[in-house]
């Protein structure tokens, strides 16, 4: 791979210099922030803070208004007010931080209308997949069509994907191109996420490539995947991501943020990847502005962890509420 | 963790940090505010500092006093004098051990030729090789006590004992065992035998690992060992003369004698010694080969090195700076083969040092019992003083130093993670040993330059070569004088790859079929 060459609007050149990655010491370095050995109150802050990093999913081919309207429901009250008061009985409330809300709820334009009613008023973001999500093999206005749909509809937060079939035969400038089209039809005031979906460009190299271009491209974050494809987010992956946010960041003063999605299941995942933010980019990615977690199930992860924290048990799993 | 009030988060992200140092990379521009998502929440800077995670010491039983360990027993030293064995973590005594005098290196020379004679030489291959398997499983099933007694007596992080000293320390048992029934083979078409007794002499920075380097493969090849660990870290070899004991190794198979010099001088003096191996320093390695100069025992040593790490233009740079940090700042530096000479092309020295200090800000040193702690102790104060001096000098010389900008413990003995740009090849820290946290950062402007500077030694242990083209990493190996070299890595060791030096590094090899060799009469 060499050093690419991309038309920016207004007719002008850019180059994305070639930044190779080494395969082998990059899952070496990420699978060191695994070893770091989080304890006592700082695990408690970070379980709390990767909540409100949150963005609940759900992207099913069966989502229902009735399925979003559940998730919502979550989103707002992470835990059954009534599980509270059991807890109360053991740990008084004074002493309880209150569960924050999550970042976002992150569904498909046409769930979004369901999403704008159940949320409005609750600060928690609406995040809408969009141009084509997953596979985005179809035409750019159909995919702008898309974006401006779920704006229109009150997404405040576009989670594109983008041209990997392109990106893979070399057509570097179509991908660059479609980025800058969403960004556009995005408007002002509503948040691109470009997808990248790295477990289909497979190389860190390729990786490297996209985050760089996504974010010349206007990308406010940079995402792993979609979920639909294994594998989804890895440490190794988001590691290369995180450097390229650092790198761009140190060329054009720019702070990126940065999305992992899919496959982080578990409070101590979570705390892994925020160890390696923190190593890597320091506190000001330390931030739901600055990074968010892709997830479904990792919510009643952090919600178990976290009661345990303040009462030395683990509660059963019914007592938390599905969604 | 605390949580830490700013009034304004953008200004904070502002404040960097590197252009404060002296760091020859300066920070290119400020950050320029970008607007950022919309601000749902009032905005406390989130600070992730870690807890203190330590390690729990009481899986150790440290005893009040250590005796020798001959003929399978533990008995006093025959002068009756013990010497501290200290925590440099705390600067706190741990226990005493004994100090092995003549009589005492006699006794255990005897002990080890009767064994020799009697029991090992004659047993076949097969059953030594039973010994080594079973005192491989009993280390590692013993691992988390060997590894917190490693790093209390010799002040390497917890994380580093327990991944890396203790695994590899087994792991040379189990790969010498399996050579123990096979040790024909190592020289087809000819005969090996065992040479007799074996003195080994080892030093404080890895010592379990050293002694499993010199113990596994004398044992397999048939030898019987007088074994003296450092002054400063005997506890875990005196562990391991416990261990021999549980796998019920016949009496005087292993001896260890503790003690410093003198006790070296003995064993490398004593006349029924059929071969010395020694780990240490180049100047001791020389008094050595000179003492057994004109005898007829055998000589192997291990011993400094400055070596050179290379880092091409072309190299994957985020992965190699992380080889830089592991090549010099593994073990406090402590690393005979660190990688303490950074060769850096030239046209990318600013992004280099722009990273690597960005890099070094996040390194944590600190009680290396906690598993968070990424650099511990130095050894003793007498290598700390020595640090001291050497970095003194190099400052004197006029070297642009750079240090971390993290706090020290104040009890114990530290040294901050640090580096001196734009070195000479004739400055004291380019050519000198320090065996610290210290590192020296070179340019060099081609592949030809590279290779003479890299060479430009007296040394010539190891070395790292950072490239993603192939072809030139081929070359440039080539022409490297160095024992161990590495591509796009740095501080790799297994039990089957041989590792050892030219020059003033040493000479032989340990590990792998080669490492069986210098413990063979080979006919």
């Amino acid at each position: 791979m060499a050093t690419v060459s991309l038309k920016i609007p207004g007719g002008n050149k850019i180059t994305i210099p070639h930044y190779p990655i080494d395969m082998i010491g990059a899952d070496e370095r990420a699978g060191t922030f695994t070893k770091r050995s989080i304890k006592k109150q700082s695990k408690m802050d970070a379980l709390y803070l990767a909540i409100q990093m949150t963005d609940l999913t759900t992207l099913g081919g069966d989502d229902t208004p009735g399925k979003v309207e559940q998730l919502c429901g979550k989103a707002i009250n992470p835990v059954p007010p009534q599980f509270l008061e059991e807890l109360h009985r053991i740990v008084p409330a004074k002493e309880f931080r209150p569960i924050p809300k999550v970042a976002a709820v992150c569904v498909y334009p046409e769930q979004v209308p369901v999403a704008v009613r159940c949320l409005e008023g609750t600060g928690i973001n609406i995040a809408s997949v969009a141009t084509a999500f997953p596979a985005g093999q179809l035409p750019l206005d159909i995919k702008l069509r898309d974006v401006k749909r779920a704006v229109k509809f009150g997404a405040t937060e576009i989670d594109m994907v983008i041209d990997r079939g392109a990106f893979l035969r070399g057509d570097y400038q179509k991908v660059f191109d479609e980025i800058v089209a969403v960004k556009e039809a995005c408007g002002e005031d509503v948040h691109l996420k470009v997808i990248l979906e790295t477990g289909e460009l497979k190389t860190y190299d390729n990786v490297r490539l996209a985050s760089w271009m996504a974010m010349e491209a206007g990308a406010d974050f940079i995402k792993t995947s979609t979920g639909k494809v294994q594998p989804a987010a890895t440490m190794p992956v988001t590691l290369v991501m995180l450097q390229a946010i650092w790198d761009f960041y140190q060329e054009t003063g720019k702070k990126i943020g940065m999305k992992p999605a899919g496959g982080i299941r578990t409070a101590k995942q979570a705390v892994h990847y925020l160890v390696m933010v923190n190593e890597t980019l320091g506190s000001d990615w330390l931030d739901p502005d600055m990074f968010r977690f892709g997830a479904s199930t990792l919510l009643n992860d952090l919600l178990r962890q976290i009661f345990k924290q303040y009462s030395g048990q683990y509660f059963y799993d019914d007592i938390f509420s599905l969604d | 963790m605390t949580k830490k009030k700013t009034t304004k988060k953008k200004v904070s992200a502002k404040k960097k940090t590197s252009s404060k140092k002296k760091a020859p990379a300066k920070s290119k521009k400020k950050a320029t505010k970008k607007k950022a998502v919309r601000k749902s929440s009032k905005k406390e800077k989130f600070v992730f500092d870690y807890d203190p995670a330590p390690e729990s010491s009481a899986v150790v039983d440290i005893k009040n006093k250590y005796n020798h360990f001959i003929d399978g027993e533990f008995v006093a030293p025959e002068a009756g004098k013990y010497m501290p064995t200290l925590n440099p973590a705390t600067g706190e005594t741990l226990s005493k051990v004994a100090i092995g005098s003549e009589k005492d290196v006699d006794k255990a020379v005897k002990a080890a030729r009767k064994a020799y004679e009697t029991t090992w030489s004659k047993m076949t291959g097969a059953e030594r090789g039973k010994y080594l398997f079973r005192i491989s499983r009993i280390l590692q099933e013993r691992a988390r006590e060997f590894a917190v007694l490693e790093t209390m007596d010799g002040g390497k992080p917890i994380k580093e004992s327990r991944d890396v000293d203790i695994p590899i320390a087994a792991a040379h048992f189990f790969y010498y065992a399996g050579w123990a029934d096979k040790v024909e083979y190592a020289v087809p078409g000819r005969t090996a035998k065992p040479l007799g007794v074996c003195g080994q002499i080892i030093p404080w920075n890895f010592p379990l690992l050293m002694a499993a380097w010199k113990i596994a493969p004398a044992l397999a090849a048939g030898n019987t060992v007088v074994l003296k660990p450092a002054e400063q870290t005997p506890l875990t070899a005196l562990l391991l003369a416990e261990v021999c004991r549980e796998a019920e190794l016949p009496a005087g198979v292993v001896n260890i004698v503790t003690g410093a010099g003198e006790t070296g001088a003995a064993i490398t003096a004593h006349k029924d010694i059929n071969k010395i191996a020694f780990t240490g320093s180049t100047d001791i390695g020389k008094i050595i080969a000179k003492a057994i100069s004109g005898t007829d025992k055998k000589l192997t040593l291990e011993l400094g090195g400055k070596s050179a790490n290379i880092i091409y233009e072309d190299a994957a740079l985020d992965q190699a700076i992380e080889g830089v940090i592991n090549g010099i700042y593994f073990n406090q530096g402590h690393v005979c083969c660190a990688g303490s000479r950074v060769l850096v092309e030239e046209s990318i020295a600013d992004t280099f040092f722009k990273k690597l200090n960005k890099r070094m800000s996040t390194l944590r040193v600190g009680n290396p019992l906690d598993k968070n702690t990424d650099i511990g102790a130095i050894n003793s104060k007498e290598q700390l003083d020595k640090i001291k001096e050497l970095v003194a000098e190099g400052k004197k010389e006029g070297g642009v130093y750079h240090e971390a900008d993290i706090t020290l413990p104040r009890k114990g003995y530290f040294h901050k993670p640090c580096y001196f740009a734009h070195q000479s090849a004739s400055s004291t820290i380019s050519r000198v040993e320090v065996f610290g946290p210290v590192l020296s950062v070179q340019t060099f402007r081609t592949p030809d330059e590279a290779i003479t500077k890299a060479n430009d030694s007296n040394y010539g242990l190891a070395a790292g070569i950072w490239s993603e083209k192939g072809s030139k990493i081929h070359k440039t190996a080539l022409g490297l004088k160095a024992g161990v070299i590495w591509a796009n890595t740095y501080n790799k060791f297994d039990p089957t790859a041989p590792f050892g030096g030219f020059f003033e590094s040493g000479q032989g090899r340990e590990g792998g079929m080669q490492g069986l060799l210098p413990y063979l009469e080979v006919k």
